[in-house]
């Protein structure tokens, strides 16, 4: 990229965000740089994170909501995310399907990004990728996971609101009360409220939110009703993420959650950076020997990591 | 640093009822280990374009039934054009008449897949073609 890519970046030109992203993808040496280069134009944004399960209607939502955003006036940036195949390495990534009103609309930007192998709802460079939008100037960075199933909850470090979407239907109250995915929601949407079961479904959410006892000054997550399709209900959505923002606002919310945030990707990416450098001083061929001698029974997978570290 | 997944557009222009032979194909580029960004039938040559910006593609394929083509291939050429996205490889199937392929390829479509081509066919054509792309940019 041309040494002026930071200046027409932050003008959110969409010819250098997009190859910038596809940078930060590719990791390596010119992620850092521009990672590096850009991250004090970041913390501006308010990062809001779509989960639910496949086929809950999380790429139309995500696309009304930009809506509503974009008539306020805000530019909006999307990084929608998908499943890399386990086998071939290949993906389908099919949410831009859902989002074809925000066509044509200059203050709009969508990726999609496949997994790339990373498992927890998110790819490994979404962050960066949102980081990217960011700093380029995109006031709301919405963040959807690919359908998510119980326990994918990355999105919840990586987004300052979360938004948790259901399907009428999908399970009864005991559902409702387990942990992972339910736990992470700052709002819980009932998405496709037309459906004959979406109030059955409402009830097991309030349910299961009254079981825990009242503390105060605790954001409680609302319930709320939404046809995506329609847009209904959708303008209720966004004034209690505003209402979910004041929130994080007060008693230095958004600090602590910035801090833990901080803490989970610094983490990571020193955990990724040791593997990669375990990786290129392992050898090979030593591997193979030991994967060897694990499926002949010969050695435990214990002892070989041992062997291998020690 | 590990070269990255080959990504490909995978669009229907114009007023085609179905998608079938698109997803045949979106599907068969999935399993020849690309990321296939989909966006289905009636897109406009802006809608495309854009599209393949923010994407940043490698490959646009175009699949187009209704013999549209002359008149919209030309406006998707122009769009990318204007966006500067000239170095993305184009290719094109469905139902495009054996006369008007020349003067498509003049356009600057790599590759005119009609029916029946194998799938595995396109994918080798596009990976050889985003290679040598590549390793022109790189050189």
């Amino acid at each position: 990229m041309n040494s002026d890519w930071l200046e027409r970046l932050r003008a959110g030109e969409p010819r250098v965000v997009a190859r910038a992203i596809s940078a930060v993808e590719r990791g390596g040496a010119d992620a850092r740089t521009i990672i590096t280069a850009l991250f004090r134009f970041t913390g501006r944004a308010h990062i809001l994170g779509v989960t639910g399960a496949p086929g809950t209607g999380k790429s139309t939502l995500v696309n009304e909501i930009a809506k509503h955003y974009r008539r306020r006036g805000h530019r909006v940036g999307i990084v929608a995310v998908d499943p890399t195949s386990p086998f071939s390495g290949g993906a389908l990534l099919g949410d831009r399907l859902r989002m074809q009103d925000l066509s044509g609309d200059g203050g709009v930007f969508i990726r999609s990004m496949a997994t790339r192998g990373s498992l927890g709802g998110l790819a490994a460079a979404t962050a960066d990728a949102v980081k990217v939008l960011d700093a380029a100037g995109f006031a709301i960075v919405l963040i959807e996971t690919v359908g998510a199933g119980q326990n994918e909850v990355d999105i919840a470090r990586n987004a300052h609101t979360t938004l948790v979407v259901e399907a009428p239907g999908m399970g009864d109250d005991i559902q409702a009360i387990k942990a992972g995915i339910m736990e992470i929601a700052d709002l819980l949407i009932v998405n496709k409220a037309d459906h004959d079961a979406a109030n059955a479904t409402m009830a097991a959410l309030e349910m299961n939110l009254n079981l825990k006892p009242k503390l105060e000054n605790d954001w409680r997550p609302p319930v709320l009703k939404t046809i995506a399709t329609t847009g209904e209900g959708v303008a209720t959505v966004v004034e209690w993420i505003g209402k979910h923002r004041a929130y994080l606002e007060t008693n230095r919310r958004l600090e602590t959650r910035e801090r833990a945030r901080a803490r989970a990707e610094l983490e990571l990416v020193v955990q990724r950076e040791l593997m990669a450098r375990l990786r290129r001083g392992l050898n090979g061929t030593r591997i193979e020997a030991l994967v060897e001698q694990i499926a002949a029974r010969q050695v435990d997978v214990y002892t070989a990591a041992e062997k291998l570290l020690g | 640093m590990s070269e990255r997944p080959i990504r490909v557009l995978v669009a229907k222009p114009g007023l085609d009822g179905h998608d079938r032979g698109a997803k045949v194909v979106a599907r068969a580029l999935r399993d020849a280990g690309m990321e296939v960004i989909y966006t289905g039938i009636r897109q406009t040559p802006e809608m495309i374009a854009e599209a393949a910006l923010q994407e940043d593609v490698d490959v646009v394929g175009l699949s187009i039934l209704s013999g549209a083509h002359r008149d919209l291939f030309p406006r998707i050429v122009e769009q990318l054009k204007q966006k500067q996205l000239d170095d993305v490889v184009l290719v094109c199937g469905g139902i495009i008449p054996d006369d008007d392929i020349p003067a498509i390829k003049q356009m600057g479509f790599a590759g005119v897949f009609g029916p029946g081509t194998s799938t595995q066919d396109i994918a080798a054509f596009i990976r050889a073609q985003v290679a040598r792309k590549r390793g022109a940019r790189t050189a």
